[in-house]
């Protein structure tokens, strides 16, 4: 009996302070100036573009910082009814491939144009991991401009980091892959026939076409993640690799059997040297290349035939190996360029590499071995020291200029500040939760602006109110100006952000197009004013050109179509001025809404199944008399003597 | 009539040459702000064409069935460089003729020219504001929209500003250098 009440008594003891036994939650984190610093006054403009890859969207998103707020969802890779993008027949060339239109990727990465290592913001790169893509999108326009698919390559996970003049946009394969004529082989003859190739995608200084260069043939590795060497390490570039077991099936387990994988350094003035000097390869490879006109409003898809493959395993010099423990994710180039930080996910240490050691290294033949005759250097001979206990699971490093270091922890769900000379951990912020990626304004470049921090995470969990299984992802901002790192901000986010690049908006901000001249309109379909509004028939096709302007379609009533016709019906709008989009729809087209920007020409393809009369209208409210500005299209049977024409207004 | 002294007569010469800007620069503008313009629709008229929002003004104008504003509307852009021309050949005459009624007529020419050009605006600003499209889309019972000849007028959503620019800013100045030396005339009587 006795101790029967003693337990009771241990039992309500217990019951009562268990509340008080949970851990500190986020809320004791804030402090309380938080709110002001992340205010942006009505009217007033953020600091910072911070452009957000949208992982399995495809699409990027343009946050404004410090506010978080979402200013636009720009699509790349995956349609996008919402603008017409792969349903006009401008756009749909933008999204084929050698396999066809494909509607939809995966959008990891963003690299943000450089000059001299510094942010110049002229591009914004993105890629495209499950069909591999690169895409080049215009910030003075925030419109995708080209698109050039990465032949050989399955995964183009390593992708896209930029060299500091943006001489190259890489594409490293994750997945390693048999290619050319030998690609029917059995899954277990990966070490024989898998390959792991790695592109450099030429970029014009001028015009920033992209232009596949050329690939390097590397190991049947895989290939994670990359960083050029900047100012001092100016000429090389870091891959990041795991899998170096170089198996095939339950990589979870396989992959994760060597102490230490590797980064692999490539020499890439040295391969541009050899493929000046005709060292390359010519080998067919079928890839689309797709670019977008601002003149004609249209894309065009061009396939590709061939690329130039350098051997490293002939041409020496090129590529070196430097020993990474456990599996590196992220490899990461301090502003200096001197130190390579590379993210062991499952290493308890972070290794910085020096790279004026790797150098000498290399001079000195400093070697442990090699691999199909590509150096491994030694490790102890590259290092320049090791983060102790800096936390679980290093995934992303970057960089405030002023010395330190940020990485995340996936694991242990923080961000770790430490200070790369000394490689002493200096602070930890807690994220909410699973930190991926991580962006500082500035922060992949040689001049970092050390302000702010933002943590994109993997896991939401109940962070905002909850909104059934599937959730926003979150993202938080910390203040990072002083000693200690300042939660400012927990923010939903679009799509499923990996990493996202920030640069001040001074940038671009006053160099925006506003709409396009319409004088400058070169497309086959432009109409320069009202007067020309007219309805063609050339066989089974009827070309509606139709302009729009405030608030009126012309021509407004069409008549004459008939069922199984090809309807096209190419919209210019009219309008020469700041924010005035029109749309246009049709009833039951199986195909999204159009929406022109001023003095642009784009195209609705619609083909009539039924008899009937179609209402169209403009979905973009675009001005008082927005209700009013609709058309009607009336569809007779096929061989009917309905003949063709059109008008408006002048009926009554 | 007595000759001008020196003073007046270069006030005079320099009060002939500040309508020579008149070709380079804009003589009028009008502007508009809205709710949804904060950033303003500004017209400038120049001697011979207009510049500015033109098109963006037409385009909201249409909703009160406003007619067109264009060059070819006003014959002013053909003649209104002569008429200039005329004007400073006249104050170089007379500047060489060099008699004190030379500042007061070349006063006078001015004065008179200014007023014509304000004349000549508002009826052209009542025949815009006034005669508009019976099927215009909004209607506001007893609504003009003639601009102010010169200062701020609120019009519906718009309020609207019109005034003298550059060209003839300068030309104001002018006038005053002529207004100096006729006083300076008066007091050396």
């Amino acid at each position: 009996m006795k101790t029967n009440k003693w337990l009771l008594a241990a039992g309500l003891i217990a019951a009562a302070i268990a509340p008080g036994c949970k851990p500190k939650g986020a809320q004791s984190a804030i402090t309380g100036d938080a709110a002001a610093k992340v205010y942006v006054a009505p009217g007033q403009h953020d600091e910072f573009y911070n452009i957000v890859s949208g992982g399995f969207n495809g699409q990027m998103s343009v946050v404004g910082l410090p506010s978080g707020r979402v200013l636009k969802i720009l699509p790349v890779f995956s349609v996008h009814p919402e603008n017409g993008w792969g349903y006009s027949e401008q756009s749909k060339p933008m999204l084929n491939t050698s396999l066809g239109f494909v509607p939809w990727d995966d959008l990891h990465h963003i690299a943000i144009s450089t000059t001299n290592a510094e942010h110049d913001a002229r591009w914004a790169f993105g890629n495209a991991n499950n069909t591999p893509r690169i895409a080049r999108v215009d910030l003075n326009s925030f419109k995708t401009v080209e698109i050039i698919e990465i032949p050989n390559s399955a995964g183009n996970h390593s992708s896209p980091f930029i060299t500091q003049n943006t001489e190259y946009v890489v594409a490293g394969t994750r997945f390693s892959v048999p290619v050319g004529d030998n690609q029917d082989v059995s899954i277990d003859s990966y070490k024989e026939n898998f390959k792991g190739y790695i592109s450099f995608i030429g970029v014009n200084q001028e015009t920033g076409e992209m232009n596949l260069s050329f690939q390097i043939e590397a190991p049947p590795f895989n290939f994670d993640l990359a960083r050029a060497g900047k100012n001092k390490s100016h000429g090389w570039f870091f891959f990041s690799t795991y899998n170096t077991e170089m198996a095939h099936t339950l990589l979870e387990v396989n992959a994760s059997q060597k102490d230490k994988d590797f980064i692999m350094a490539v020499n890439w003035k040295k391969a541009e040297e050899y493929v000046k000097a005709g060292k390359g390869t010519k080998k067919k490879a079928r890839y689309a290349h797709n670019k977008w006109n601002e003149e004609t409003h249209s894309a065009t898809s061009t396939m590709m035939e061939e690329v130039l493959t350098l051997d490293p395993t002939v041409l020496k010099d090129i590529v070196y190996f430097i020993p990474c423990p456990k599996s590196p994710h992220g490899t990461d180039t301090d502003p200096t360029g001197e130190y390579i930080i590379g993210s062991g996910k499952l290493a308890a240490i972070i290794p910085v590499f020096s790279f004026t050691k790797m150098l000498a290294a290399i001079e000195k033949k400093d070697f442990e071995g090699d691999i199909q005759g590509m150096p491994v250097l030694k490790y102890e001979s590259v290092l320049h020291g090791e983060v102790q206990k800096p936390g679980l699971g290093p995934l992303h490093t970057e960089f405030d200029g002023k010395g330190n270091a940020y990485t995340s922890m996936f694991v242990s769900s923080e961000i770790v500040k430490w200070n790369i000379e000394t490689l002493e951990v200096l602070d930890r912020a807690p994220t909410y939760y699973s930190v991926g990626h991580l962006s500082i304004p500035g922060g992949p470049t040689g001049k970092p602006h050390g302000k702010y921090l933002v943590a994109y995470n993997k896991i939401t969990k109940d962070r905002y109110l909850p909104t059934g299984p599937e959730l926003a992802h979150s993202a938080q901002l910390y203040d990072i100006s002083g000693d200690k790192m300042q939660l400012l901000l927990d923010f939903p986010t679009i799509g499923e952000p990996h990493y996202a690049e920030a640069f001040p908006a001074s940038l671009i901000k006053d160099r925006q197009v506003k709409f396009y001249p319409i004088e400058k309109n070169h497309s086959p379909y432009a109409l320069k004013g009202i007067n020309d509004a007219r309805v063609e028939r050339k066989g089974n096709q009827v070309h509606v050109y139709m302009t729009s302007i405030r608030s009126n379609f012309r021509p407004d009533n069409i008549e004459g179509v008939q069922v199984g016709d090809e309807v096209y019906f190419h919209v210019t709008n009219l309008e020469q001025d700041w924010d005035v989009p029109h749309g246009f729809a049709i009833k039951g087209a199986n195909t999204a809404e159009l929406l022109i920007m001023p003095g642009e020409t784009s195209t609705l393809k619609w083909i009539p199944d039924r008899v009937g009369v179609f209402p169209f209208y403009c979905t973009d409210f675009c001005s008082a008399l927005h209700q009013e500005m609709q058309g009607y299209l009336r569809v007779s049977p096929k061989g009917s003597n309905v003949s063709l024409k059109y008008s408006t207004g002048d009926s009554e | 009539m007595k000759s001008l002294s020196l003073t007046n007569r270069i006030l005079l010469l320099l009060a002939v040459l500040t309508l020579i800007p008149a070709y380079f620069t804009p003589l009028w503008q009008i502007s508009l702000w809205a709710p949804q313009y904060p950033e303003g629709l500004n017209m400038k008229i120049w001697i011979d064409q207009l510049s500015g929002n033109v098109d963006q003004i037409n385009g909201v104008n249409h909703y009160i069935g406003m007619k067109h504003i264009g060059v070819e509307m006003f014959p002013e852009f053909t003649y209104l460089k002569y008429v200039i021309g005329a004007m400073i050949g006249l104050g170089l005459i007379f500047f060489l003729v060099g008699k004190r009624w030379s500042i007061y007529s070349f006063l006078g020419l001015l004065s008179a020219f200014g007023i014509a050009i304000l004349v000549d605006m508002y009826l052209w600003g009542y025949e815009y504001g006034h005669e508009l499209d019976p099927k215009a889309a909004i209607k506001v019972e007893g609504m003009s929209y003639q601009p102010p000849l010169i200062g701020y007028k609120q019009l519906l959503n718009f309020l609207a500003y019109s005034g003298p620019d550059t060209g003839s800013w300068i030309l104001i100045g002018g006038m005053g250098l002529l207004v100096l030396a006729v006083y300076l005339d008066w007091k050396g009587k």
